[in-house]
């Protein structure tokens, strides 16, 4: 038996989904969170079934991949009940879906979710006159709150078992006809009360006002990243300290320098750094990011952000990718799967890897801020963003958008439920340590290897005409080329490189400058690279790479020059 | 002919015709020629407009409002 969930964007299948198969679905209140099926084995009164989620679809028509999908799958597998989710706040729009839904001859369930919703802002719908409208089942549901789960399933297994499938003469219409259709059975079913929406309208009154909109956002971004580095700050020191303990005891055992020891010395400072950096700043980073989710607050953002994002050749929808990659830009990558065209994602994507995340941001911090004052790292962060600029604009310009512009749904706020998002941030922390974790470990292992080997000269002499022309010791040339395995690790590396911890010594004011901006724009990590690799495929990788390393030159003789033009 | 970017807000307009290059896009987000269309507000800086239409609120870049071409309803 197989169990299909199919509905318009963001009206909350997965969320439906996730409640009868244990999280494996990602979702999040904005459109377009599923982008490929899910399948799961679920147990319904002693039976085992299969439930797909779908990506949502307005229509099986138009033609989106997502759409597309969604057709593809109904008619080729063995779908025996389709499971309509309808957004009860919605339902003239979610109705067109349910007469194309009809035409598959297959048992038809519909569900009107967020009936909660729909009650509160004065809707009543008329499920018995819908039931008979359609002559297929209307039960009421509130997903995110596990309500009328079951009865649903209950049914739907009913109706699978039965194969009924009720004629009651829908014939295939055009869109239009369809959508008319649509609104004059919602019109029939559904009574409104007083005026609704009265505080969503207030408060984006505020959120989205003109001046304040922007005060807000930038204070609840900047207390967001207070936040996070804060905990992150906290946590760190202790944790480090305590895998340090674990790793000198673990060592004991092996003669100090031998070939094993160095190896598994390397393969646990991997495992350390990942749990350095997962535990103190994603975890809070993902978790924050799950609770604006959930409010509906992104596309806010978006909507403010769509100006300043068509200045760059983008829309509102990517700055997603921009939030998250101060983080990560692991997570950032994987976001941009959210926007729809191509050539947004490869921007996207190529920008977001451009943004400083933790581990570089440590880098800044530790080399300009440290030594030159924070005014010179608050400069340097403010370079960044014109580069990222800039970068857009001329990516844009050279792939010109045949695209018209932003569409996106505004969703209704939403009252995050804690275990939606302690489940969507184990989610997204899994992708992490599945992706990224392994890779940051052989990496590591990698590095020892080669230290032990004493391989440095080889590689400061491959990079050296690269150090010479950005005007940097040879030495760094070590520290640039395994910073690509282990970013956190490039200033402990710098100073194992240089001999010294005091980097004043070793380098003059300008070569800091230059070693941050160089660190700051090169390469993304390993993890970053594999996951552009999934997501864009090996050739859009690897001419991200070369353009971050073109980026990450030029910008390094800039601030060469402005530095000597300075001193 | 009045786009969707020249009307004033709160007022509650009627589509009448889609440019071609924006139609299947709207489509594809549930838009329909016919519908009922008022605009919410519209962002600044050359932004997007935020539109109710069908009980849901979709945000437009002015672009794509601006193929959009309405009647008063």
């Amino acid at each position: 038996m197989k169990i299909a969930l199919v509905g318009l964007p963001n009206c909350g299948k997965s969320t439906l989904f996730n409640q009868v198969a244990g999280y494996k679905a990602e979702t999040g209140n904005f459109s377009g969170t599923t982008v490929s099926y899910i399948e799961s084995r679920v147990r319904v009164a002693g039976e085992v079934v299969e439930v797909v989620d779908l990506p949502g679809a307005y229509s099986l028509e138009s033609g989106s991949p997502a759409e597309l999908q969604t057709a593809g799958y109904l008619s080729s597998h063995d779908v025996d009940v389709i499971v309509n989710v309808a957004d009860s706040t919605q339902l003239s729009s979610a109705l067109s879906l349910t007469f194309e839904l009809l035409q598959f001859q297959k048992p038809v369930v519909l569900a009107l979710n967020m009936i909660d919703e729909a009650a509160r802002i004065g809707l009543s719908v008329d499920g018995e006159g819908l039931a008979a409208e359609f002559g297929v089942p209307v039960l009421p549901l509130v997903a995110s709150k596990g309500r009328g789960v079951k009865p649903l399933f209950l049914k739907a297994l009913e109706m699978g078992r039965k194969k009924q499938v009720t004629f009651t003469g829908f014939q295939k219409q055009d869109a239009d006809s369809r959508h008319a259709r649509a609104l004059e059975v919602s019109a029939r079913y559904v009574t409104r009360g007083e005026r609704r929406l009265i505080w969503r309208d207030r408060l984006d009154n505020v959120l989205l006002h003109p001046l304040w909109g922007y005060v807000i956002m930038l204070a609840v971004l900047f207390f967001f990243f207070q936040a996070v580095y804060g905990i992150g700050r906290f946590t760190e020191p202790p944790l480090l300290a305590f895998f340090d303990k674990i790793t000198r005891g673990a060592l004991s055992p092996f003669t100090a320098g031998s070939f094993l020891s160095e190896i598994f010395l390397g393969i646990l400072q991997g495992i350390t750094a990942g749990i350095a950096i997962v535990l103190p700043y994603l975890l809070p980073f993902l978790f924050g990011l799950g609770i604006l989710e959930d409010i509906g607050y992104l596309p806010r953002v978006a909507f403010l952000m769509d100006a300043f994002m068509h200045r760059i050749g983008l829309h509102g929808k990517a700055i997603v990718p921009f939030i998250l990659g101060y983080g990560c830009n692991v997570p950032a990558v994987m976001s941009t799967r959210t926007l729809e065209e191509p050539r947004d994602r490869y921007i996207a994507a190529a920008l977001a890897v451009l943004v400083p995340c933790a581990a570089r941001l440590a880098v800044v911090f530790g080399l300009v801020a440290f030594y030159l004052g924070p005014v010179a790292a608050f400069a340097l962060f403010l370079f960044n963003l014109v580069i990222i600029a800039l970068t857009g604009k001329i990516l844009s310009q050279l792939t010109p958008e045949d695209t018209p512009g932003l569409i996106m749904e505004m969703p209704s706020y939403r009252v995050p439920t804690i275990r939606n998002v302690l489940s969507k941030s184990w989610f997204r922390v899994r992708e992490f340590v599945v992706e990224a974790w392994p890779v940051l470990i052989a990496g590591s292992a990698v590095l020892a290897v080669l230290n032990y080997i004493n391989a440095a000269f080889i590689f400061n002499w491959l990079v050296r005409p690269l150090t010479w022309l950005i005007g940097l010791p040879s030495e760094v040339g070590v520290p640039l080329i395994f910073g690509i395995l282990r970013k956190e690790l490039s200033l402990v590396m710098l100073s194992q490189a240089l001999g010294t911890a005091d980097f004043s010594v070793a380098l003059t004011t300008g070569q800091m400058m230059v070693y941050a901006t160089f660190v700051m724009f090169y390469l993304p990590c390993l993890a970053t690279l594999s996951v552009l690799r999934r997501e864009l495929g090996t050739r859009d990788m690897v001419t991200i790479s070369a353009l971050t390393v073109v980026v990450a030159l030029l910008t390094s003789l800039i601030v060469r020059g402005v530095v000597f033009l300075i001193l | 002919m009045t786009n969707l970017l020249e009307v004033p807000i709160d007022i509650t307009f009627r589509i009448t015709s889609v440019h071609e290059k924006a139609r299947k896009k709207l489509l594809q987000y549930g838009l329909h020629i016919g519908d009922t269309v008022r605009v919410v507000r519209i962002a600044p800086m050359g932004g997007p407009l935020l539109v109710e239409i069908n009980s849901r609120e979709l945000a437009l870049g002015r672009d794509i409002a601006e193929k959009i071409t309405v009647e008063a309803a």
